[in-house]
Protein backbone atom coordinates (compact mmCIF):
# COMPACT_ATOMS: atom_id res chain seq x y z
CA UNK A 1 0.00 0.00 0.00
CA UNK A 2 3.11 2.34 0.73
CA UNK A 3 4.61 1.51 -2.27
CA UNK A 4 1.26 2.32 -4.20
CA UNK A 5 0.95 5.38 -2.56
CA UNK A 6 4.76 6.35 -3.31
CA UNK A 7 4.30 5.75 -7.00
CA UNK A 8 7.57 5.35 -7.67
CA UNK A 9 8.42 8.67 -6.00
CA UNK A 10 6.09 10.57 -8.21
CA UNK A 11 3.44 10.80 -5.51
CA UNK A 12 3.60 15.12 -5.48
CA UNK A 13 2.42 14.95 -9.29
CA UNK A 14 0.56 11.78 -9.75
CA UNK A 15 -2.26 12.61 -7.15
CA UNK A 16 -2.38 15.84 -7.17
CA UNK A 17 -3.20 15.24 -10.96
CA UNK A 18 -6.13 12.68 -10.19
CA UNK A 19 -7.31 14.90 -7.06
CA UNK A 20 -7.75 17.80 -9.85
CA UNK A 21 -9.21 15.93 -12.21
CA UNK A 22 -11.79 14.66 -9.70
CA UNK A 23 -12.60 17.55 -8.28
CA UNK A 24 -13.86 19.17 -11.82
CA UNK A 25 -15.83 15.88 -12.39
CA UNK A 26 -17.51 16.29 -9.13
CA UNK A 27 -17.75 20.04 -9.16
CA UNK A 28 -19.56 19.34 -13.31
CA UNK A 29 -21.98 17.02 -11.79
CA UNK A 30 -23.16 19.05 -8.65
CA UNK A 31 -23.36 22.14 -10.85
CA UNK A 32 -25.72 20.73 -13.53
CA UNK A 33 -28.03 19.19 -10.98
CA UNK A 34 -28.07 22.37 -9.41
CA UNK A 35 -28.74 24.50 -12.72
CA UNK A 36 -31.86 22.43 -13.46
CA UNK A 37 -33.52 22.34 -10.07
CA UNK A 38 -33.10 26.56 -10.29
CA UNK A 39 -34.09 26.22 -13.76
CA UNK A 40 -37.18 24.56 -12.88
CA UNK A 41 -37.81 26.52 -9.48
CA UNK A 42 -37.48 29.63 -12.07
CA UNK A 43 -39.91 28.00 -14.22
CA UNK A 44 -42.66 26.74 -11.43
CA UNK A 45 -42.78 30.61 -10.24
CA UNK A 46 -42.75 31.97 -13.53
CA UNK A 47 -45.98 29.93 -14.17
CA UNK A 48 -47.58 30.69 -11.04
CA UNK A 49 -47.22 34.49 -11.60
CA UNK A 50 -48.54 34.04 -14.77
CA UNK A 51 -51.62 31.59 -13.76
CA UNK A 52 -52.01 34.38 -10.55
CA UNK A 53 -53.29 37.28 -13.70
CA UNK A 54 -55.34 35.83 -15.85
CA UNK B 1 -34.12 10.96 -46.56
CA UNK B 2 -36.97 11.55 -43.86
CA UNK B 3 -36.20 14.25 -41.70
CA UNK B 4 -38.63 14.15 -39.44
CA UNK B 5 -36.48 13.07 -36.17
CA UNK B 6 -34.73 16.30 -37.38
CA UNK B 7 -37.37 18.50 -36.71
CA UNK B 8 -38.65 16.73 -33.70
CA UNK B 9 -34.99 17.23 -31.83
CA UNK B 10 -35.70 20.90 -32.36
CA UNK B 11 -38.81 21.41 -30.66
CA UNK B 12 -38.21 21.83 -26.82
CA UNK B 13 -40.67 19.69 -25.10
CA UNK B 14 -39.56 16.85 -27.08
CA UNK B 15 -35.70 17.66 -26.59
CA UNK B 16 -36.56 18.07 -22.84
CA UNK B 17 -38.26 15.10 -22.43
CA UNK B 18 -35.84 12.63 -24.34
CA UNK B 19 -32.83 14.45 -22.88
CA UNK B 20 -34.34 13.24 -19.27
CA UNK B 21 -35.08 9.88 -20.81
CA UNK B 22 -31.49 9.52 -22.26
CA UNK B 23 -29.35 10.83 -19.20
CA UNK B 24 -29.41 7.62 -17.22
CA UNK B 25 -28.17 5.70 -19.99
CA UNK B 26 -25.26 7.70 -20.20
CA UNK B 27 -24.24 8.67 -16.15
CA UNK B 28 -24.36 4.56 -15.38
CA UNK B 29 -21.96 3.34 -18.18
CA UNK B 30 -19.90 6.58 -17.55
CA UNK B 31 -19.65 5.79 -13.73
CA UNK B 32 -18.92 2.01 -14.32
CA UNK B 33 -16.16 2.85 -17.31
CA UNK B 34 -14.87 5.39 -14.96
CA UNK B 35 -14.36 3.42 -12.29
CA UNK B 36 -12.90 0.80 -13.95
CA UNK B 37 -10.09 2.56 -16.28
CA UNK B 38 -8.98 3.62 -12.86
CA UNK B 39 -8.55 0.83 -11.51
CA UNK B 40 -6.52 -0.95 -15.04
CA UNK B 41 -4.49 2.64 -15.05
CA UNK B 42 -4.16 3.31 -11.53
CA UNK B 43 -3.12 -0.93 -10.38
CA UNK B 44 -3.62 -3.34 -13.26
CA UNK B 45 -1.05 -1.42 -15.94
CA UNK B 46 2.57 -1.89 -15.83
CA UNK B 47 5.30 1.08 -15.11
CA UNK B 48 6.36 2.73 -17.77
CA UNK B 49 10.22 2.34 -19.04
CA UNK B 50 10.68 5.43 -19.57
CA UNK B 51 8.30 7.45 -17.21
CA UNK B 52 8.12 5.05 -14.52
CA UNK B 53 4.84 4.86 -12.33
CA UNK B 54 4.47 8.96 -13.34
CA UNK B 55 2.94 7.62 -16.93
CA UNK B 56 -0.10 6.79 -14.70
CA UNK B 57 -0.97 10.86 -15.05
CA UNK B 58 -1.65 9.82 -18.84
CA UNK B 59 -4.93 8.58 -17.50
CA UNK B 60 -6.25 11.81 -16.44
CA UNK B 61 -4.20 14.13 -18.55
CA UNK B 62 -5.08 12.49 -21.77
CA UNK B 63 -9.22 11.74 -21.19
CA UNK B 64 -8.91 15.90 -19.99
CA UNK B 65 -7.33 16.56 -23.03
CA UNK B 66 -9.98 14.84 -25.14
CA UNK B 67 -12.42 16.56 -23.79
CA UNK B 68 -11.80 20.06 -23.87
CA UNK B 69 -11.50 19.42 -27.82
CA UNK B 70 -14.49 17.39 -27.91
CA UNK B 71 -16.50 19.69 -25.99
CA UNK B 72 -15.50 22.32 -28.05
CA UNK B 73 -15.69 20.77 -30.98
CA UNK B 74 -19.64 19.80 -30.04
CA UNK B 75 -20.11 23.60 -29.08
CA UNK B 76 -19.60 24.60 -32.53
CA UNK B 77 -21.54 22.16 -34.45
CA UNK B 78 -24.38 23.00 -32.36
CA UNK B 79 -23.52 26.40 -32.53
CA UNK B 80 -23.64 26.10 -36.54
CA UNK B 81 -26.20 23.93 -36.66
CA UNK B 82 -28.68 26.69 -34.70
CA UNK B 83 -27.47 29.57 -37.10
CA UNK B 84 -28.51 28.23 -40.37
CA UNK B 85 -31.54 26.44 -39.38
CA UNK B 86 -32.58 28.87 -36.94
CA UNK B 87 -33.15 25.81 -34.01
CA UNK B 88 -33.43 27.25 -30.32
CA UNK B 89 -32.70 23.70 -28.73
CA UNK B 90 -29.06 23.86 -30.50
CA UNK B 91 -28.34 27.42 -29.25
CA UNK B 92 -29.09 25.75 -25.99
CA UNK B 93 -27.28 23.23 -26.11
CA UNK B 94 -24.34 24.85 -27.80
CA UNK B 95 -24.56 27.20 -24.20
CA UNK B 96 -24.92 24.45 -22.29
CA UNK B 97 -21.52 23.16 -23.45
CA UNK B 98 -19.16 25.89 -22.39
CA UNK B 99 -19.00 25.52 -18.55
CA UNK B 100 -18.29 21.67 -19.13
CA UNK B 101 -15.35 22.35 -21.49
CA UNK B 102 -13.49 25.51 -20.14
CA UNK B 103 -13.01 23.21 -16.92
CA UNK B 104 -12.25 20.03 -18.60
CA UNK B 105 -9.57 22.38 -20.16
CA UNK B 106 -8.50 23.98 -17.08
CA UNK B 107 -8.33 20.30 -15.54
CA UNK B 108 -6.35 19.54 -18.92
CA UNK B 109 -3.71 22.18 -18.12
CA UNK B 110 -3.26 21.69 -14.42
CA UNK B 111 -2.30 17.72 -15.12
CA UNK B 112 -0.70 18.83 -18.07
CA UNK B 113 1.95 21.10 -15.95
CA UNK B 114 2.06 18.48 -13.03
CA UNK B 115 3.18 16.35 -15.93
CA UNK B 116 5.39 18.52 -17.22
CA UNK B 117 7.36 19.25 -14.02
CA UNK B 118 9.22 15.63 -13.36
CA UNK B 119 9.08 14.47 -17.34
CA UNK B 120 10.20 17.76 -18.94
CA UNK B 121 11.55 19.54 -16.03
CA UNK B 122 8.84 22.72 -16.24
CA UNK B 123 5.52 23.91 -15.27
CA UNK B 124 4.58 25.54 -18.12
CA UNK B 125 6.23 26.51 -21.69
CA UNK B 126 4.97 28.82 -24.52
CA UNK B 127 5.34 26.14 -26.71
CA UNK B 128 2.80 25.52 -29.20
CA UNK B 129 0.63 22.90 -27.94
CA UNK B 130 0.51 24.75 -24.52
CA UNK B 131 -0.22 27.75 -25.45
CA UNK B 132 -2.51 26.60 -28.16
CA UNK B 133 -4.31 24.78 -25.10
CA UNK B 134 -4.46 27.77 -22.89
CA UNK B 135 -5.87 29.86 -26.05
CA UNK B 136 -8.90 27.33 -26.00
CA UNK B 137 -9.63 27.96 -22.29
CA UNK B 138 -9.87 32.04 -23.20
CA UNK B 139 -12.15 30.57 -26.09
CA UNK B 140 -14.67 29.01 -23.46
CA UNK B 141 -14.45 31.75 -21.24
CA UNK B 142 -14.99 34.65 -23.37
CA UNK B 143 -17.90 32.73 -25.35
CA UNK B 144 -19.40 32.52 -21.49
CA UNK B 145 -18.29 35.93 -20.77
CA UNK B 146 -20.04 37.61 -24.27
CA UNK B 147 -23.28 35.62 -23.29
CA UNK B 148 -23.64 36.77 -19.95
CA UNK B 149 -22.65 40.11 -21.29
CA UNK B 150 -25.76 40.57 -23.91
CA UNK B 151 -29.04 41.53 -21.98
CA UNK B 152 -31.47 40.43 -25.18
CA UNK B 153 -31.14 36.12 -24.73
CA UNK B 154 -31.55 35.89 -28.34
CA UNK B 155 -28.73 38.02 -29.11
CA UNK B 156 -26.28 36.35 -27.04
CA UNK B 157 -27.18 33.51 -28.60
CA UNK B 158 -26.22 34.42 -31.91
CA UNK B 159 -23.68 36.66 -31.24
CA UNK B 160 -21.92 33.70 -28.84
CA UNK B 161 -22.42 30.94 -32.02
CA UNK B 162 -20.67 33.58 -34.20
CA UNK B 163 -18.00 33.28 -32.11
CA UNK B 164 -18.36 29.27 -31.03
CA UNK B 165 -18.11 29.04 -34.80
CA UNK B 166 -15.13 31.67 -35.75
CA UNK B 167 -12.68 29.54 -32.55
CA UNK B 168 -12.96 26.10 -34.05
CA UNK B 169 -10.27 27.04 -36.55
CA UNK B 170 -8.14 26.43 -33.05
CA UNK B 171 -9.40 22.77 -32.89
CA UNK B 172 -7.20 21.24 -35.55
CA UNK B 173 -4.06 23.95 -34.60
CA UNK B 174 -4.53 21.99 -31.63
CA UNK B 175 -3.78 18.55 -32.30
CA UNK B 176 -1.44 19.01 -35.00
CA UNK B 177 0.76 21.61 -32.81
CA UNK B 178 2.76 18.96 -31.90
CA UNK B 179 3.61 18.02 -35.55
CA UNK B 180 3.72 21.31 -36.86
CA UNK B 181 5.94 23.09 -34.50
CA UNK B 182 8.55 21.69 -32.60
CA UNK B 183 7.05 20.94 -29.24
CA UNK B 184 8.34 19.68 -25.55
CA UNK B 185 5.07 17.63 -25.91
CA UNK B 186 4.53 14.47 -27.13
CA UNK B 187 3.40 13.51 -30.45
CA UNK B 188 -0.15 11.34 -30.59
CA UNK B 189 -0.02 7.77 -29.27
CA UNK B 190 -3.40 7.17 -29.42
CA UNK B 191 -5.12 9.88 -32.06
CA UNK B 192 -2.75 8.96 -35.20
CA UNK B 193 -3.44 6.91 -38.14
CA UNK B 194 -2.75 3.21 -37.72
CA UNK B 195 -1.87 1.38 -34.78
CA UNK B 196 -1.44 3.11 -31.47
CA UNK B 197 2.08 3.60 -29.96
CA UNK B 198 1.19 2.28 -26.43
CA UNK B 199 0.84 -1.77 -25.01
CA UNK B 200 -2.56 -3.32 -25.05
CA UNK B 201 -2.04 -3.36 -20.76
CA UNK B 202 -1.24 0.63 -20.75
CA UNK B 203 -3.76 1.42 -23.26
CA UNK B 204 -7.50 -0.19 -22.87
CA UNK B 205 -7.77 1.69 -19.67
CA UNK B 206 -7.10 4.74 -21.33
CA UNK B 207 -9.14 4.01 -24.55
CA UNK B 208 -12.36 2.97 -21.23
CA UNK B 209 -11.44 6.28 -19.43
CA UNK B 210 -11.71 8.37 -22.79
CA UNK B 211 -14.98 6.52 -23.52
CA UNK B 212 -16.15 6.58 -19.80
CA UNK B 213 -15.53 10.30 -20.18
CA UNK B 214 -17.31 10.55 -23.47
CA UNK B 215 -20.55 9.45 -21.99
CA UNK B 216 -19.74 11.81 -18.98
CA UNK B 217 -19.73 14.66 -21.11
CA UNK B 218 -23.26 13.37 -23.06
CA UNK B 219 -24.99 13.38 -19.34
CA UNK B 220 -23.45 16.44 -18.61
CA UNK B 221 -24.98 17.97 -21.19
CA UNK B 222 -28.48 16.31 -21.46
CA UNK B 223 -29.01 18.07 -17.94
CA UNK B 224 -27.50 21.20 -18.34
CA UNK B 225 -29.52 21.28 -21.98
CA UNK B 226 -32.67 20.75 -19.79
CA UNK B 227 -31.97 23.86 -17.95
CA UNK B 228 -31.11 25.85 -21.14
CA UNK B 229 -34.31 24.79 -22.50
CA UNK B 230 -36.57 25.70 -19.62
CA UNK B 231 -35.09 29.59 -19.44
CA UNK B 232 -35.76 29.79 -23.24
CA UNK B 233 -39.27 28.97 -22.75
CA UNK B 234 -41.01 31.72 -21.34
CA UNK B 235 -44.95 30.46 -20.87
CA UNK B 236 -45.10 27.50 -22.74
CA UNK B 237 -48.04 24.68 -21.61
CA UNK B 238 -45.89 21.82 -21.79
CA UNK B 239 -43.36 23.16 -19.21
CA UNK B 240 -46.78 23.64 -16.97
CA UNK B 241 -47.69 20.08 -17.46
CA UNK B 242 -44.09 18.74 -16.91
CA UNK B 243 -43.65 20.49 -14.05
CA UNK B 244 -47.18 20.09 -12.51
CA UNK B 245 -47.15 23.59 -11.37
Amino acid sequence: MREFLDMGGYAAFVWPAYAVTLAVVVANIVWARRLLRQAQAAARRRMAAAGAQP
Amino acid sequence: MNWTWFHRLGSPPHAYRLAQRLTPWFAWPAAILCLLALYGGLVLAPPDYQQGEGFRMIYVHAPTAWMSLMVYTTMALAAAVALIWRIKVAHAAAAACAPIGASFTFAALVTGSLYGEPMWGTWWEWDPRLTSELILLFLYLGYMGLRAAIEDPQRADRTSAVLAVVGVVNVPIIHYSVSWWNSLHQAPTVMRFGKPHMSPAMLWPLLVMLIGFTLLFAALLLVRLRAEILARERNAAWIREELGA
